[in-house]
């Protein structure tokens, strides 16, 4: 019989201006070149620096929109657990993120609530910045459980309200 | 592509178009790629039993929804296919705005992603606004929704985008 898997944090844990654990990453050429092809984007700008220097006119090759999504999602699940379900991101983009730079995701909590569902949320504000530009914008929505015993994940239909 | 003029807009609105079905069925293969390319060690993705006890088996990562549509580098005896976002060129073209930014853009997620779903996206024209002014240029906004469904037709993510075609001498059709 396995273990049963529990909640790492719950909704009551949370509260507004709670701050997420700061990640901080050095960005390789191998880190811009995996994302892009794990997110299936061929483009050259995100592999071939010459193209990007010429083409696009930036100083190297970049992250990719997709693969920076994915890192921000990495960033929301370190801190909710796997009960954590994303509800919805939106993004912007302000700069572009190089090999050479590290960047660094960080976020705040900006509300919490229960949705008329029973669903428990939590709204953060996340900047991914190099030094003190910041390059992306991220506000997210999480599910996070209300109780021990309650999974965002076992919600569909009517019931998950996104 | 289309010859889309304003009055084409009102009947544009709400009909889903370009609907194509991904090329090959979401595979753990990717997800372990993309996980590791972020050093992503959430255990939903990593291990069966956690991804069993909390969401009923393996899942894909929500953000990775458009990994799905993107086609392969090259593929025997194909076409071209579709842009993605082609109702955003239609506009541009139709409405004769040779410029265009795109603004937010905003992912909802519905039912999860499973190894195995074979997903399907349509482009939904939301809104076009009147024209106005701005400091780029004088166009339009418009909202352009990409939608996913899983081949039990279950919405899985909404991608919605903002543009705003111009043009930079001011004039606007």
């Amino acid at each position: 019989m396995s273990t049963p898997v529990r909640p790492v944090l719950l909704l009551a844990d949370v509260g507004v201006g709670d701050a997420l654990p700061e990640l901080a990453y050095p960005v390789t050429a191998t880190t811009v070149v995996l994302g892009a092809l794990a997110a299936r984007d061929w483009r050259p700008m995100h592999h071939d620096k010459d193209f990007a220097v010429e083409r696009n006119g930036t100083r190297d090759i970049f992250l990719n929109t997709p693969n920076q999504a994915a890192w921000f999602e990495r960033f929301v699940t370190d801190w909710t657990g796997p009960f954590g379900r994303l509800r919805r991101m939106t993004f912007r983009m302000l700069g572009s993120v190089f090999p050479g730079d590290t960047m660094v995701l960080a976020g705040t909590v900006t509300g919490t609530g229960v949705d008329e569902t029973g669903c428990g949320w939590a709204a953060l504000d996340i900047v991914l910045a190099v030094g003190d530009e910041t390059k992306t914008t991220c506000a997210a929505v999480v599910a996070l459980p209300v109780a021990e015993d309650d999974n965002p994940w076992g919600r569909r239909g009517d019931r998950w309200t996104p | 592509m289309s010859a889309i003029g304003p009055g084409d807009i009102a009947g544009m609105i709400g009909v889903p178009q370009y609907v194509e079905e991904g090329s090959f069925p979401v595979e753990r293969g990717y997800v372990w790629t993309t996980c590791s390319s972020v050093e992503n060690g959430n255990p939903l993705f990593w291990d069966d039993e956690v991804a069993a006890q909390v969401t009923g088996g393996p899942v894909a990562p929500p953000t990775m929804i458009s990994v799905w549509f993107r086609p392969h580098h090259w593929a025997p005896g194909r076409s071209e296919a579709a842009l993605p976002l082609q109702i955003h060129f239609d506009l541009k073209e139709g409405l004769d705005l040779p410029e265009a930014v795109m603004s937010d853009n905003t992912i909802v997620f519905h039912e999860p992603v499973r190894p195995g779903d074979r997903l399907t996206t349509s482009q939904v024209l939301r809104s076009v606004s009147e024209p106005k002014t701005t400091r780029l240029g004088r166009g339009r906004f418009w909202v352009i929704d990409v939608e996913y469904r899983n081949q039990r037709g279950e919405l899985a993510a909404v991608e919605s985008y903002t543009g705003f075609g111009y043009r930079r001498d001011g004039g606007a059709s």
